[in-house]
């Protein structure tokens, strides 16, 4: 069988956080390894992680995150995988897939193993159709297609800016939910992609996560997390809930489903707990906040609209706890920094 | 996640016959059917003798029952070919109402196993429905899922589902211009979801595979929208794509759900695209006009009930769309009868 180029080879960046190994890597190996990737090392600098050879890498850890950015380190978390976004803005790339270090590759029903990466580049070069919910799914895959009464001047859909994939095994569970049922497994293959419909939020997860750095990807800032912070895991949802909102702004699309990866390691929820604790409670606050947000016509890039969106936070989250206050200056800090990073070669 | 109990006596399963033999649809269909009542309505074009198995209770109706009702003289209301089902819906008094086409039979899942499409639909009536935040592993009250990480607890109790929207294997239901360009397609893809399809987004409802909670939105089922060339095919028809549109309009005003997935049921073939286009593409033309009236119409507070919420939809549609075609001036007075009807006959 004759093998064909690895499609978006030096067009796309894979992100991965990690604090502990890339023994995972290996698995991925038959599908990764001609990609170029950019490990982002959390955690005590001192310690050397071995990138598992055959691998085309560049690897930071954080004094090379303090000594790229300088006073603007600050916006990057330490001790969170919520550092990962570090990656997104040294990256050079069009697209970035990012996974975490305890992903590995999952089966699909008839046992094959799923190229997960392969199936986000198919999300992201197809377009997306926020603006009317097709009941067969996502239209532009094989054997599927827009049903009877689905408007034909929508059909063309929209750019795609985000694929968010699923996990299967350990599900993506909040702490309670966690404790209370710790055995249960996502066993469920749903053979699906779909847009998420526009004017709709959704929890983001960054496990298993792909984008259009050039449509979006400022707005992937994941937040102040983990120390020194009241409040962890609610990066990648905070990213999530940012980027939905500029995207529906900007009329790109988010697509959620395929591909599943197996999510291995279960964290312990009493752990979690405390680090979502804040956000169980903020959340009922963060989530009106960001379903009533509206930009200005005026802003028509990324940028403009996460700054104009941190200026919201800071005016309405800010009264909720002084956190918000401190999070919408370290989203401005991120933009100065990704703009820094990455000068606009042309204007928009 | 507790078992479903099912009470009988409060579904109705409302079958409109547009072929005579009904045999071979009944029986493949008994073992799910046979514990309810069944009410099956003869279109009135159809002039032979209706043949219906024994063994179910059933009640029939045919075009006299229907013009003791309405008064074909003056009312546009017709109940010809697929809106025969309407005047089922008029005269049940169940609580739950389950409608499948009489082309169709059960359809096997990915097990192999033959789906009880009518159990799956009570069970989508009869759990919460979640529009107003996108859970990721779609139906957090299936079996072995649950809510994500991220999602508000405040939102996770749900609403009442108003209306569970099925879909098809083998023949898709596609509109006449795809089949006929791509004629051997045939939708083999079984995907194991249910989902809310979120507030304020539009959906095309295919009236194939219905099932409705008849106490919150039975009147919003309605009979309005006629094409010129209507036809006994489903490619020569929008009925149903304009009914869905008021459904869901009704549905986020009255904070109700909608959900889109399985039960899936088998469509076997029948007609030809081509033929169909040759004979009706105007209403392809006209449903463009429609969405964006759709997609913006607002009711008001006082619009309480789903009777409220037509009265106001058809007012809306007689003064936006009824200036630019007559078509859509008469959908709305078929809106306001239907109405006096669906009053009237509860009333005696």
């Amino acid at each position: 069988m004759a093998a064909a180029a690895p499609p978006l080879k030096d067009e796309l960046d894979i992100v991965i956080p990690t604090i502990r190994n890339l023994d995972f890597l290996e698995m991925w190996r038959p599908f990764f390894q001609p990609y170029h990737l950019i490990i982002v090392q959390d955690g005590d600098p001192s310690k050397t992680i071995k990138v598992p050879d055959g691998f085309d890498y560049e690897l930071y850890n954080r004094n090379d995150i303090n000594r790229i950015l300088g006073p603007k380190a600050s916006c990057i978390s330490f001790k969170d995988s919520a550092c990962r976004c570090f990656g997104y803005m040294v990256s050079k790339k069009k697209y970035i897939f990012t996974i975490d270090d305890d992903c590995f590759v999952a089966k699909d029903p008839s046992g094959k193993q799923i190229n997960a990466l392969e199936q986000h580049i198919k999300n992201l070069l197809c377009p997306s159709t926020p603006l009317f919910f097709n009941t067969l799914y996502e239209p532009f895959r094989d054997g599927s297609d827009f049903v009877r009464g689905y408007p034909f001047s929508l059909r063309e859909g929209v750019p795609t800016a985000v694929s968010h994939g699923l996990w299967l095994n350990i599900p993506d569970y909040d702490a309670p939910t966690q404790l209370v049922k710790p055995l249960e497994r996502n066993t469920k293959y749903v053979d699906a992609v779909l847009t998420i419909p526009k004017g709709t939020l959704f929890p983001m997860c960054g496990m298993n996560l792909a984008f259009d750095r050039d449509l979006i990807g400022p707005a992937m800032y994941f937040g102040l997390m983990g120390d020194g912070q009241p409040i962890g895991r609610y990066d990648d949802m905070w990213a999530g809930w940012c980027t939905k909102v500029i995207c529906d702004h900007l009329g790109l699309g988010v697509k959620t489903g395929l591909p599943y990866i197996w999510h291995s390691k279960a964290s312990n929820p009493f752990v979690n707990l405390k680090k979502e604790y804040n956000g169980i409670f903020w959340q009922e606050e963060i989530i009106p906040f960001f379903q009533a947000a509206t930009l200005s016509k005026d802003s028509t890039t990324v940028q403009k609209c996460y700054i104009e969106l941190s200026k919201q936070v800071k005016e309405k989250l800010g009264k909720v706890d002084p956190y918000f206050v401190k999070l919408a200056d370290a989203m401005e800090t991120w933009i100065q920094a990704w703009d820094e990073l990455n000068p606009p070669t042309k204007a928009k | 996640m507790s078992q479903v109990i099912i009470k009988d006596d409060e579904v109705d399963i409302v079958i409109g016959a547009l072929q005579s033999d009904l045999t071979s649809f009944m029986e493949a269909w008994r073992p799910m059917f046979s514990r309810f009542h069944l009410i099956i309505v003869k279109d009135p074009d159809l002039k032979e003798e209706l043949k219906v198995p024994g063994g179910f209770n059933l009640n029939l109706y045919t075009k006299s029952d229907m013009d003791k009702v309405v008064d074909s003289s003056s009312s546009t209301i017709s109940f010809s070919g697929y809106s025969c089902r309407y005047f089922g819906y008029l005269m049940s008094r169940k609580k739950y109402i389950i409608s499948i086409d009489d082309d169709c039979i059960p359809a096997k899942d990915s097990k192999g196993e033959l789906i009880d499409a009518v159990a799956q639909h009570i069970t989508n009536l009869t759990t919460p429905a979640t529009p107003f935040f996108f859970n990721t592993l779609y139906d957090p009250f299936s079996e072995g899922t649950d809510f994500v990480r991220g999602y508000p607890f405040s939102l996770r109790s749900g609403v009442e589902c108003g209306l569970s929207c099925g879909l098809w294997l083998n023949l898709a239901d596609y509109d006449a211009p795809t089949q006929a360009l791509k004629p051997s397609a045939r939708n083999s893809r079984y995907v194991d979801a249910v989902l809310t399809v979120p507030a304020r987004t539009m959906l095309p409802l295919s009236g194939i595979n219905i099932a409705f909670n008849n106490e919150l939105v039975g009147p919003t089922l309605l009979p309005a929208f006629r094409l010129a060339k209507e036809g006994k095919f489903r490619w020569e028809t929008v009925e149903d794509i304009w009914t869905g549109m008021c459904a869901k309009v009704v549905c986020d005003h009255l904070r109700l759900g909608v959900k889109s997935g399985l039960p899936y049921v088998w469509r076997q073939e029948r007609g030809n695209a081509v033929e169909s286009l040759k004979k009706e593409w105007e209403g392809v033309q006209l449903m463009e006009e429609v969405v964006p009236f759709f997609q913006s119409v607002r009711l008001s507070e006082a619009a309480v009930t789903a009777e409220d919420c037509i009265a106001e939809i058809a007012a809306s549609v007689k003064e936006q769309l009824g200036r630019s075609n007559p078509m859509f001036a008469r959908a709305a007075e078929n809106m306001v009868e239907w109405i006096k009807l669906w009053k009237q006959v509860r009333s005696l």
